[in-house]
């Protein structure tokens, strides 16, 4: 890549915004200080499933300091939203539909006074019957959560490919398991918040935590009736998203925004810990029934499974998370008779919704576990058995995709980590339960493939402007939103790199919806593939202008002008400074303005076969984890974690481990700590305290190795990274806790007893 | 009531003293380094050091720092900007991601190396365990704050954070 080298002077693990976080100097949202500000705190009620016959806000009004109390009556424009389906209420109108559901908001002078006035709103409901299991939720004549949408079924998707029946006759075992996953929320340390303040041109500028500033100024412009050009979301600094940032965010933001707009001040809403776990989406709990057949010679010869998730309350991007699910429900391998049916469910429980890995994991955890039973009941290892089914350079997947477009690297991450973690030495270790002490010691590890970006089922496009000022430096802005990843830094070091400056000449501009063309959402993992390929072709579109401008000087054509080192070089030794070229562009009256778009390259979906190219590349991991598990208590120790990911290119890569690291932490406590807990549908884990996210103790030592196979059909070479990093841990845990105990867990999270002596013959089967 | 903030004294009226330490930090005199994220003093991002020794304020009170010495994330860099060694080494380190967690996370550990400079990695680990991070997995920041422990085992470290915190270009 021209100018590569540049980065190598760049300090190790540069961010634009590392100086101001460490020094406590970055301001976040709940930081910002504003004249005037009122303070606003959401009305909750009792109810999970209940229709409102009225909502009663005179004693909340007369509350001391309380400015005004809204309900859905109050709002100007539409009340209802939701990416696919409008389902989802600013205020909750008709009914409540889970207990997280606010019907009303409270605005005061400060926020004790909203808080306390809050509780005096009283919503006067008729109960009715709640429908919490998604399975009792498709049963016919079950209780409807949305009664206009005729059914509780949110969405299918299926793959049909091949033929199962022969595939099974064809198969000397066939195996069939059943799995659940659990409820997962977010966490991000920075509770939803948002600011918005009237402007006095009319504008409503909103200052929020969400990441997707881009659909949170669509909803909030038709929550308050007006045009998007009279909504400004300002980029803030986050504490946090993993996906969570998308919705509950976005109603967040659309509040503030409705209050600021009807009492023309500026209103902060910022949830406590308990608001957000009870009323923000959370990571669908799976139930998965798998059938697989395989051959004596270690062969899948067909693979049948039904997908169950609960999407809970409102539909939010269940149809999107399930579809991942399904195109991806054999995991990195080669199956020639696929049949899978996919459920997405409403019940009245906690909205499910977008989280880091997007309906990966939950499959992830099913097809890693399974890939192994399968070796076992053939005879050979699980290593063995994934080699003669995964996807190599040229395979077909499930849903008919060929893979030629990029450097399969299936084998290459796999390698990378039996040789790092020393697995196969270790492997023969295990104590496949029976030990001398009382420590039993395993190892396991698990692969995948990942669409990246959001495939077949989104538009995917992302522009990038950048703006060269009078005096070289340079005003960069994209598309994509820095959620805590290092969005930003990305950028713009591979503007750096494309332009041959100096990383000090750039500053990324802060994002606005106001002055970039709308390039969709930061999520699926795409900022640096979308916005690196927005990057990337704007750099090569100014070069173009400004070789166009300086040639003539440089005795070359504009297509031989090479940018190096802050100089544009031409014939022989000539060359000029990146500061004149510019002067002489103004001079020229030329702009060095450039505005530069990325299409995602074509993708395809038919719903009705479940074929098609689902997403335009893959990336390719691998992750594996050792551990004890004491016989006494069955408590499970992790020593050691280790990973491998095709990035493409790592452009930042004290980042890409940053990733790789969290992504295993997250996954660690998927596997073994976290689970939104309810009782008749109401949260009981409403605190960091209940709800246990991995601490430092919790971890173990982390390797990560970055495998780079720059894509051909991505501007910059790089691919992805977010998600595929937390989607593979838990099986590979999972897979440990086997080989230690000699026992497969099936559900999340896997809570261990101790361990029995001796095992039954039932046990050893797996 | 006397307090000393940052290395600079200062008083307030009685009445202050029963306001919540956090908002009192962050509204008043806009040092919001230390961020509430749980307010029931489980995760560690509201995390200053009260006579070095960390504590989680969204659960004091004003009147509890009443008499000691307070250093805040603010209090950490040099007057001109410069950041401590200890900070700049979670900036090389890529121990920075979103950052919330980042003020405590860097507080705890001052004053962790203050009292143990030679500190292994595992008792790094343990040390930090009660602040919580939901980006990093906690392992850059291990190795940052390793990296840092150079610096406290050298006789300057210990009146850097008091030489820091004397002067007086942090006004709240």
């Amino acid at each position: 890549m021209e100018g590569q080298s540049l980065n190598t002077a760049i300090p190790k693990g540069w961010r634009n915004d590392a100086h101001a976080k460490a020094a406590g100097r970055a301001k976040y949202t709940d930081d910002l200080k504003f004249a005037r500000l009122l303070h606003a705190a959401p009305v909750y009620s009792e109810f999970v499933h209940a229709r409102i016959l009225g909502i009663s806000t005179e004693d909340a009004a007369k509350s001391p300091g309380v400015v005004s109390v809204l309900t859905a009556r109050d709002v100007p424009g539409s009340n209802s939203f939701g990416q696919i389906i409008r389902d989802y209420r600013i205020f909750a109108d008709d009914k409540i539909r889970f207990n997280g559901d606010v019907v009303a908001m409270v605005v005061a002078e400060t926020r004790d006074l909203a808080i306390r006035a809050a509780a005096l709103v009283r919503v006067e409901a008729e109960v009715l019957p709640a429908v919490l299991d998604p399975e009792e939720a498709l049963k016919p004549g079950s209780i409807l959560v949305h009664e206009s949408h005729g059914s509780n079924l949110v969405n299918t998707h299926r793959v049909r490919r091949g033929d199962v029946d022969k595939g099974f006759r064809q198969a000397d075992f066939v195996i069939e398991e059943n799995f659940r996953t659990q409820s997962i929320e977010h966490a991000y340390m920075e509770p939803e918040v948002a600011v918005s303040v009237p402007r006095q041109d009319g504008v409503i500028e909103v200052y929020g935590s969400m990441q997707h500033p881009f659909s949170t100024r669509r909803f909030v412009a038709a929550c308050l009736g007006v045009p998007l050009s009279s909504i400004e979301i300002v980029g803030t600094p986050m504490g946090g998203g993993f996906g969570g940032k998308d919705d509950t965010a976005a109603i967040v933001c659309a509040r503030t925004a409705l209050a600021a707009s009807l009492l023309g001040r500026p209103v902060k809403l910022m949830y406590r810990r308990d608001w957000s776990i009870r009323e923000s989406y959370k990571r669908h709990p799976y139930r998965v029934t798998y059938k697989m057949g395989v051959t004596q010679g270690g062969l899948i010869t067909a693979v049948q499974c039904r997908i169950l998730a609960d999407g809970g309350a409102y539909c939010s991007v269940t149809p999107w998370v399930t579809w991942r699910s399904t195109v991806q429900c054999c995991g990195p391998y080669v199956v020639e008779n696929v049949h899978c049916d996919t459920f997405g469910v409403y019940t009245n429980n906690v909205v499910a919704g977008a989280m880091r890995g997007f309906g990966s994991p939950q499959m992830n955890f099913v097809v890693e576990q399974m890939v192994e039973v399968a070796a076992a009941r053939v005879g050979i290892s699980g290593i063995e058995f994934r080699r003669r089914n995964m996807v190599r350079q040229g395979s077909v997947t499930i849903t008919g995709q060929k893979l030629d477009t990029h450097k399969v690297a299936m084998s290459e991450v796999l390698d990378a980590v039996l040789r790092e973690a020393d697995y196969e030495k270790k492997l023969a270790r295990c104590s496949h339960g029976r030990s001398d002490g009382d420590e039993l010691y395993g190892i396991g590890l698990a692969m995948s493939y990942r669409g990246v970006s959001l495939g077949a089922e989104g538009v995917d496009f992302c522009a990038a402007v950048i703006n060269v000022q009078p005096d070289g430096s340079i005003l960069l802005e994209v598309g994509v939103h820095e959620n805590g990843q290092g969005a930003e830094s990305a950028m713009s070091l591979l503007a750096a790199a494309e332009l041959g400056v100096h990383i000090g000449r750039i500053r990324y501009r802060r994002a606005s919806t106001s002055t970039v063309p709308d390039s969709g959402t930061t999520v699926a993992s795409r900022g640096t593939i979308m916005g690196g390929g927005a990057v990337t072709v704007a750099a090569t579109e100014l070069k173009q202008k400004m070789a166009e401008v300086v040639c003539e000087r440089l005795q070359c054509t504009a297509q031989e002008v090479r940018f190096e080192n802050d100089l544009l070089l031409g014939y022989g030794a000539r060359s000029i400074t990146f500061d004149e070229s510019i002067r002489l562009m103004f001079q020229a009256q030329r702009f060095p303005y450039v505005c530069g778009v990325f299409k995602a390259p074509r993708t395809s979906w038919d719903e009705h076969s479940g074929k098609g190219d689902a997403y335009f590349t893959w990336v390719y991991g691998c992750q594996a984890a050792e551990l004890t598990v004491n016989k006494k208590t069955g408590k499970v120790r992790l020593l050691s974690a280790t990973a491998a990911h095709d990035v493409g290119r790592a452009v930042n890569p004290e980042m890409v481990r940053g990733q790789i690291f969290g992504g295993m932490a997250m996954a660690v406590g998927y596997a073994l700590h976290e689970e939104v807990r309810s009782k008749d549908g109401r949260i009981t884990t409403l605190n960091l305290n209940m709800y246990r996210i991995p601490r430092s103790t919790d971890l173990p030592e982390m390797k990560a190795i970055i495998v780079e196979n720059p894509d051909p059909q991505s501007p910059s070479g790089a691919k992805a990274l977010g998600e595929p990093t937390t989607e593979i841990l838990a099986p590979a845990i999972a897979n440990a806790v086997f080989h230690a105990t000699g026992r497969r867990e099936f559900a999340l999270p896997i809570k261990l007893s101790a361990v029995p002596e001796e095992l039954s013959e039932e046990d050893c089967r797996l | 009531m006397k307090l000393n903030i940052n290395g600079r004294d200062m008083e307030v009226a009685d009445a202050v003293g029963e306001r919540k330490l956090i908002n009192f930090l962050r509204d008043d005199l806009d040092l919001t380094g230390a961020k509430n994220a749980c307010d029931i003093g489980a995760c560690g991002a509201c995390t200053i050091l009260v006579d070095d020794a960390p504590s989680k304020i969204c659960i004091k009170r004003v009147k509890d720092i009443a008499g000691h010495r307070v250093l805040t994330i603010e209090g950490m860099a040099a007057p001109d900007g410069i950041l401590h060694p200890l900070q700049q080494a979670f900036v090389e380190l890529g121990a920075i991601q979103c950052g919330f967690c980042t003020p405590g996370m860097i507080l705890v550990a001052h004053a962790f190396l203050l009292r143990e400079p030679n500190a292994t990695r595992e008792q790094i680990r343990k040390a930090i365990n009660g602040n919580l991070c939901r980006c990093t997995g906690y392992q850059q920041i291990i190795d940052a704050i390793e990296q840092a422990a150079v610096h406290y085992r050298s006789p300057k470290a210990q009146e850097t954070p008091v030489a820091r915190a004397a002067s007086p270009a942090l006004q709240p």
